[in-house]
């Protein structure tokens, strides 16, 4: 038999019984979607529950998962190897019983090293944990092979180590993996390997061109990096007795190679964020053909999803614990996307969205995978009930509004992280954390001295000596400061991209994209609501900066009262949102590593505790040290009105200067949303309805009585797997650190009282 | 120009009739409620002023909510219905320009033909009985209980919807006698949608504080599930006792 033969059958008994498409002459998965899933409108009713399998299999997970926290918090390191596509042997919950095969290390819960980003991360790191990395490794990645880390420190300018130090600009991914890109891991399942290898050959033949750049030059070396990195995700299938090299065949298989695409990605890669994209509806047609065919049934199925999800609840990374206090409770964000609407208006739900909610059931809640509902209001009704009574009882899910996303990123995006909203496949960002707008205020009222350290970390701009702030005044120091940061802030990632690229590219997954594709420049923001109050403050009532014997103001004396943001009043409410506008409009106007387009997010993942500590004394009346409020919230306890009120300022924000996501985390206490289980569900589906319907773009939605989170805080081994929603994605709670729980617990909870 | 005295508002309130609501607290009681988780309601002086406008644009941003989820307007307090003539003129503009869903929240301690016009503006009456022994009543309110007692009779007959509630402090209102006479007065009445007990919480006590008073319930427990699936079960009682009475 030919090759080209052989090829055609092992086609033909792969895409049997599959509706026909262009997705079967190129790589189109969304084609396929799109002729292959069957939309389902009913209830959870057909839902199985766990197999003794997964029972078992769960069971060990648990163990493994206590005796990790008992290690303090890292059970085991490979210190030997630096990890690869294959750099391990195949490891195993317990082989006879997994549906799906696969784990990051030689064993489950074995952390790895990923050097390629920083070797002072991974050194400091095994350091912490109490693990030696060996010498010649250290050596290896010091004085023989450069680290992205390294790159990024030989290009930095004086002015960007003094704002980094300072913590104008924090989280920067300068010194391990960047994350937040989605390889379109669905694609192997589909197509087999082989047939992205020829791509991927043709895509490199087609820069055959006449004039070779620097472009071209750099693309060409990474597109036969993507087709090495192909052949190495071939090796990992059949290091574990699979043929990925042809496409899945059955519903287990399809599992089995998307599963082992995306361990491919945590294998090479330990970005910040390991976002899986949107594959449950994906897989469901899998599901269906099979049950169609008889071959599997529907506790089967569920089996399946329960034990891919298994595998994605223990990806895991080796962090110090300084990147703990960014990004707390060693998250990964496996984001999967889950449901959503069609261009033309059919909906993407399938049972397969129903079955990946339901492993917080079957495996109890959990904050991976980042379970994120596309909301839109013509989801199927029984679908939104359904996850609203999620929602209620696990506090797992997030939801982000299908109906603003669509219009802009088609359907079939996914979210990378938190909110960041990418075509699957066709587009990827630059993460570039987030500036601290209140710091830069400070800046501005001080004339860019830091009022922590006293250093002149901004130009000598004039100081204001009124001794009472003017509002207008402020606003004609404050905008040359933004100016100001939003150039230093995008040439500081322009020199991480760079070099990210360089060295510590991302061979598989972007293997798992298209040649050409939209790339971001992913700038954020923090402190937003912090910065907005105190304008308010400044502007509506007396603000009196009190100042050190250096003339810097270390506190502010309010008199009078000033409109807060989370009330739905325009007044104050507007100030944020121009700030929002105008922080992106000074964005936009730098030029971007590899031309990506400039977008920005208001979004602190747990980095407000950490804003907040550097951050002196605002004119809003918060104290040097305290947290700030996370994302696009409103600050504690500010919001006076109830949650729709607060709900309502947050929606103002304009998604279109925030393209990369606005972040909203609401806690509510049960009884607030209602006496009944069937009310309460009701009355959060019209809050969402109400909430996105007014263009909001994101919301976290925790479910839980404050007292249950002091009781966790002081007896932790009773919860084991208590999750809530910070933001943009979810934490056990046993999990962060103290002064994160307390941050928690004194955020506002909505309530009656 | 007509203006409330007001207290608080909460723009997602779901517990004080049905659907999502919007709830004004109103500014005013002239009961001491030993319970009281708002004292800080109680003073005719305090609160602030708003023009009905001022509170009809509060509400207009959210009437989508409270169209989809069936709930609407409440207005509470401290006691509404010491404002009447601004909660009328109120609820009357809501039906007017967005025929919203009205409910009062009331004590019950003015009287129905008094308040005729505001209860002609009112889709349901949410009317809270303190406790059925009269001396009880005036030592937990300071207060008796004669004219509750008469609004709901008044209601009854008038046959306008009402819900009735009712706190459960354990030792202060769940005698065992006290709760079947309670459900027997209940079984009486025509018109009453939907019996609800409150269980008693602790979490005023902070306003008490703040307030410099001393808590006079200091001590005192929520009651259990159990004592309130057992509060419910006897009210039930006295109702059938009462109904298979009159039939």
């Amino acid at each position: 038999m030919s090759v080209i033969e052989r090829e055609v059958q092992g086609v033909q008994s792969a895409w049997r019984g599959f509706k026909k498409g262009k997705w079967m002459r190129e790589v189109n998965v969304r084609d396929f979607i799109d002729n292959n899933i069957a939309p389902y409108v009913g209830d959870e009713s057909f839902l199985a529950g766990p197999t003794d399998n997964t029972v078992a299999l769960w069971d060990i997970v648990s163990d493994l998962t206590k005796k990790e926290r008992d290690a303090g918090g890292v059970l085991d390191v490979d210190v030997n190897t630096p990890s690869t596509i294959v750099s391990h042997a195949p490891g195993y919950l317990d082989k006879d019983k997994e549906q799906i095969v696969g784990v990051q290390g030689s064993a489950p819960f074995q952390r790895t090293i990923h050097p390629f980003g920083g070797i002072n991360m991974v050194f400091n790191s095994c350091k912490a944990y109490g693990f030696d990395l060996p010498e010649s490794i250290v050596d290896m990645f010091t004085t023989i092979r450069k680290t992205h880390n390294q790159g990024v420190f030989d290009a930095y300018t004086t002015e960007m180590r003094a704002a980094r130090k300072a913590g104008i600009i924090t989280g920067l991914p300068d010194a391990y993996g960047r994350g937040r890109i989605i390889g379109d891991y669905r694609r192997v399942a589909l197509y087999g390997v082989d047939f992205l290898i020829k791509q991927k050959q043709n895509e490199l033949k087609s820069l055959e061109v006449d004039v070779i750049d620097e472009d071209v030059i750099r693309l060409r070396e990474e597109l036969s990096e993507q087709v090495r990195a192909l052949g190495e995700l071939k090796q990992l299938g059949e290091m574990h007795g699979f043929d990925i090299s042809r496409p899945a065949t059955t519903a287990k298989e399809a599992f089995q190679w998307l599963y082992f695409a995306y361990l491919a990605a945590v294998k090479e890669q330990d970005g910040a964020a390991m976002s899986l994209g949107r594959v449950s509806s994906f897989l469901d047609a899998y599901i269906e053909r099979d049950i169609a065919e008889g071959t599997i049934t529907e506790v089967e199925a569920q089996e399946l999803v329960d034990h891919f999800v298994m595998k994605l609840r223990i990806v895991k990374f080796l962090r110090t614990p300084e990147y703990n206090d960014l990004f707390s409770g060693d998250p990964t964000w496996v984001t999967e996307s889950i449901g959503g609407m069609t261009v033309q208006g059919a909906t993407r739900v399938t049972k397969n969205s129903f079955r990946f909610l339901h492993t917080l059931y079957n495996l109890g809640p959990a904050p991976e995978p980042n379970l994120t509902v596309l909301w839109s209001e013509q989801l199927p009704e029984a679908f939104k009930k359904y996850c609203a009574k999620v929602s209620i009882e696990t506090s797992s899910i997030q939801y982000e509004n299908d109906d603003l996303m669509r219009p802009i990123y088609g359907d079939d995006y996914g979210i990378a992280c938190c909110v960041s909203a990418m075509e699957i496949g066709k587009q990827m960002q630059f993460f570039g954390a987030r500036a601290n707008l209140a710091k830069a205020l400070l800046y501005a009222i001080n004339g860019g001295k830091d009022e922590k350290s006293g250093a002149q970390v901004a130009p000598e701009f004039p100081a204001i000596t009124s001794e009472y702030l003017e509002y207008d005044e402020v606003m004609k120091r404050f905008k040359p400061m933004m100016e100001w940061l939003a150039k230093l802030y995008v040439n500081t990632l322009n020199v991480i991209h760079y070099m990210h690229d360089k060295y510590c590219y991302e061979r598989i997954e972007m293997a798992l994209h298209d040649r050409d594709i939209l790339r971001t420049m992913a700038c954020g923001i923090a402190g937003l609501s912090v910065a907005a109050d105190s304008l308010s403050a400044i502007k509506y009532a007396k603000v009196k900066p009190v100042r050190n014997e250096n003339g810097i103001a270390v506190d502010f004396e309010i008199e009078g009262e000033f409109p807060c943001y989370g009330n739905n009043d325009d007044k104050v409410d507007q100030i944020a949102v121009e700030l929002v506008e105008s922080f992106m409009e000074m964005i936009r106007k730098h030029k971007t590593y590899r031309n990506a387009m400039p977008t920005q997010s208001v979004l602190t993942i747990t980095s407000n505790v950490v804003y907040g500590k550097k951050t002196g004394t605002t004119p809003d009346g918060r104290k040097a040290g305290e947290p700030f409020a996370p994302g696009a919230n409103p600050m504690h306890g500010r919001d006076k009105k109830g949650a729709l009120a607060s709900l309502s300022s947050v929606a103002k924000l304009p998604y279109e200067h925030s393209l990369d996501g606005i972040s909203n985390t609401f806690s509510i206490v049960p009884k607030a949303l209602g006496k009944e289980p069937e009310i309460r569900k009701n009355n959060l589906v019209a809050m969402m309805d109400g909430y996105f319907g007014s263009k909001a773009h994101h919301l976290n939605v925790n479910v839980f009585d404050r007292e249950q989170l002091m009781d966790a805080m002081e007896h932790p081994e009773n919860y084991p797997q208590l999750t809530i929603r910070v933001s943009g994605y979810a934490v056990n709670f046993i999990k962060l650190t103290r002064e994160q729980q307390l941050d928690v617990i004194n955020r506002t909870f909505h309530g009656a009282m | 120009m007509l203006k409330g005295r007001i207290h608080s508002l909460e723009t997602f309130g779901t517990v004080d009739g049905p659907g999502i609501r919007f709830v004004l607290f109103m500014q005013g009681c002239l009961l001491k409620c030993q319970y009281c988780h708002n004292p800080d309601t109680w003073s005719l002086t305090d609160g602030k002023e708003m023009t009905l406008e001022e509170v009809l644009a509060e509400i207009e941003p959210y009437l989508n909510y409270y169209r989809t989820s069936g709930g609407g307007l409440t207005v509470s307090g401290g006691e509404a219905t010491l404002q009447a003539p601004f909660v009328t003129e109120l609820f009357r503009e809501v039906k007017k320009r967005w025929n919203l869903h009205t409910t009062l929240d009331t004590n019950g301690y003015n009287e129905g033909p008094k308040i005729i016009e505001l209860l002609d503006v009112t889709d349901l009456v949410m009317l809270d009985l303190k406790h059925i022994d009269n001396e009880k009543h005036i030592k937990l309110t300071s207060k008796p209980n004669d004219r509750m007692l008469n609004m709901a009779k008044w209601l009854s007959k008038e046959g306008r919807s009402m819900w009735i509630r009712y706190v459960l402090v354990p030792g202060l209102t769940d005698d065992e006698q006290d709760l079947l006479n309670l459900g027997r007065f209940i079984g009486e009445l025509n018109a009453v949608e939907k019996f609800e007990i409150l269980p008693y919480h602790q979490m005023g006590i902070y306003k008490w504080q703040e307030l410099g008073w001393s808590y006079p319930l200091e001590g005192v427990p929520s009651p259990t599930e159990a004592e309130v699936q057992r509060a419910y079960e006897l009210i039930e009682e006295g109702r059938k006792q009462a109904v298979s009475a009159i039939s």
